[in-house]
């Protein structure tokens, strides 16, 4: 199959001048694929991206979501984005930096949206995720919770849960929990 | 010379000494083969676990005579029912090492060179010194890797042929339970691992709510004291699937967690299970999919037979069903594929060549965005990165190349007309012209 030895001499001369054409680190398939989405992001006025090791480490970057409407107007939400060298075969991590009141992010900053976990898709795309983030933000569901308090309140007593929304992303306590100001 | 005593290698000779119908193109029976093959064949196993102890017995037995091995764990009681190689006395000593001295005391003649490491760990030119790679691995990840540095070997000729003597074969096994596969990868032959990458299934994962809200199983509790728990109570600290501390904590929350719900069956082997994702291994599967890997092995090395073509599943869960199935490259693939040739000038800009990339008939790409060797020359979007890399576009893009002669270079774009634009990434094999070492390849680039 392999002319092994027609290569054999080959391999000696290879070894004897290998002068510096060995390949260096090469990019994941991940990276790419990666870099593809980050070079198409679409995102909407009200979300950002940045990214903390400069512009070659695509791999790990925070998006700032600043809802503008709902119970969460004028709030800003950092996402920290962890992907993984075999994305997308695997949803990137992604974890809610700012301390929030919300009935899908506990917290910890973990956050229940689907296409994250169980209905991730290789054919989803980071563009896909932030505007399932965003939607978190206008469209706070209490049937799925994380923070159980907080979706119990948004259920039973909106106004109540509006109030909280707001005291805490003023800066101030819910109950026990101490939220700092991100508005 | 003992000529009455039977030659170890008799078995094999009956392979390697006589022609045949079913041999490769490129056979040449006889004792110079068989003393080629054990002088110069250099073969690399990545792994030393279930797989691995069996791939280094296998082909130490096949007559390979130059095997190094690497692997970057430490062995485990939990590792000896199957890992054969190892005994009690050996817990806590690394694989790699047991391993190639067991062989090496039981088979008379062969140099194993363990690697106590991680496979990121060694540089790229370490692969390139084995003529096959075989794999007995348990992650996709580590796959991934290993194929992306075998191909990375792969140099095409202008007519997109793959040059011969860059090909670097892998042999890849892998066991599950009773189930198995082994396949044989020849870059720019056959498909490459990424070629075919979809071929795994997605893990299954819970929905967070679900562990957090309303958990149904033994391991929807474990996941809720692995995911969840953990970092409510180790805020900042990290899970250690590997630390028995860090695992015995989540197996006791994880029970605390199913008794509340009244949920039975937490244990701590099922802990293990769920946190690190492991099937159990069946030891007769490692040794049928070992053999066939090194059976191929053999095969590529010697060209006593065709090889397998090229992706055998074995399954033993009922009966005992085993299937080749011939899986096609991906031609564009980012990874084994040759890319499409460009040749420069070296003074053409970046900004040039993004021009260039829209003219040329064969990609037509607008909008392109470049990515060299992990280092993002020029990006689109979004404007943050825009902005970084908008300097670069005045510069020479051999420049930006770091002077390279030739080298594969990425693009993301936007291809065809207005009302039926899709977006693409590609691979570019650039050649700069008139820089040294280079051959005049005027009829191939026609720029």
């Amino acid at each position: 199959m392999i002319k092994l030895f027609k290569v054999k001499e080959k391999q000696r001369e290879n070894a004897e001048n290998a002068n510096g054409k060995t390949p260096v680190k090469k990019q994941s398939a991940g990276e790419l694929r990666l870099h593809r989405d980050i070079s198409e992001l679409n995102l909407p006025k009200t979300c950002s991206i940045t990214f903390p090791n400069g512009k070659d480490d695509l791999m790990n970057f925070e998006v700032s979501i600043r809802p503008d409407e709902g119970y969460y107007v004028g709030g800003t939400f950092v996402f920290t984005f962890q992907v993984s060298p075999i994305y997308p075969h695997e949803a990137p991590k992604v974890k809610c930096k700012t301390k929030v009141y919300h009935p899908n992010i506990d917290l910890e900053g973990n956050v229940c949206l689907n296409i994250l976990r169980e209905d991730w898709k290789p054919v989803l795309n980071i563009n896909t995720i932030i505007y399932g983030l965003f939607h978190l933000f206008t469209q706070p569901n209490y049937e799925d919770p994380l923070n159980h308090e907080a979706a119990a309140v948004l259920r039973d007593n909106p106004k109540l849960f509006e109030s909280n929304v707001r005291r805490a992303m003023a800066g101030g306590y819910v109950g026990q929990t101490f939220f700092i100001r991100c508005i | 010379m003992a000529d009455t005593a039977p030659s170890r290698s008799r078995d094999l000779d009956k392979l390697l000494l006589r022609a045949g119908n079913l041999v490769g193109p490129t056979f040449e029976p006889g004792t110079e083969l068989r003393d080629d093959l054990q002088e110069y064949a250099r073969i690399l196993v990545v792994g030393a676990g279930g797989l691995g102890c069996e791939l280094l017995k296998d082909l130490a037995l096949s007559g390979f005579k130059n095997l190094e091995v690497i692997d970057m764990d430490r062995i485990e009681v939990s590792n000896l029912n199957r890992q054969f190689l190892f005994r009690m006395e050996d817990v806590g000593k690394p694989k790699a090492e047991v391993a190639a001295k067991r062989v090496m005391e039981r088979v008379s003649g062969v140099n194993i060179v363990p690697h106590f490491c991680r496979i990121e760990d060694k540089d790229i030119s370490f692969y390139n010194d084995f003529n096959i790679i075989v794999l007995g691995l348990d992650s996709i990840e580590a796959r991934s890797y290993i194929n992306a540095v075998a191909c990375s070997f792969l140099e095409y000729e202008t007519d997109d042929k793959p040059q011969e003597e860059t090909i670097k074969p892998m042999v890849d096994g892998g066991t599950e339970g009773f189930k198995g596969h082994a396949r044989v990868i020849i870059p720019g032959v056959t498909p490459c691992f990424e070629c075919t990458i979809w071929l795994f299934p997605p893990q299954v994962k819970f929905p967070l709510c679900t562990l957090a809200e309303t958990p149904r199983t033994a391991a929807h509790c474990i996941e809720y004291a692995h995911l969840i728990k953990w970092d409510e109570v180790h805020s900042g600290k990290s899970f250690d699937p590997d630390d028995p501390e860090h695992m015995q904590w989540v197996y006791s929350e994880a029970v605390k967690r199913a008794e509340l719900f009244g949920i039975p069956g937490v244990t701590y082997s099922l802990t293990q299970g769920v946190v690190k994702n492991i099937i159990p291994a069946i030891a007769s599967t490692n040794a049928i999919i070992s053999a066939a890997c090194a059976l191929e092995t053999l095969k590529i090395a010697s060209g006593c037979s065709k090889t397998l073509s090229n992706y055998l599943t074995y399954n033993g869960v009922a009966g005992l069903h085993i299937k080749v199935t011939e899986f096609v490259k991906d031609k564009d693939c980012l990874v084994c594929g040759p890319g499409v040739l460009i040749e420069l000038d070296t003074s053409v800009t970046l900004e040039k060549f993004i021009n260039l990339l829209e003219e040329h008939p064969k990609l037509q790409l607008a909008k392109a965005s470049v990515t060299y060797r992990g280092k993002n020359l020029y990006m689109q979007a979004p404007p943050v990165l825009e902005e970084m890399t908008r300097s670069n576009l005045s510069i020479p893009l051999y420049d930006l190349m770091d002077k390279v002669a030739k080298d594969i270079l990425h693009v993301t774009g936007v291809t065809g007309q207005s009302d039926k634009k899709t977006s693409c990434l590609r691979k570019l094999r650039v050649v700069f012209r008139g820089v040294d070492g280079v051959t005049d390849m005027d009829m191939a680039g026609g720029a």
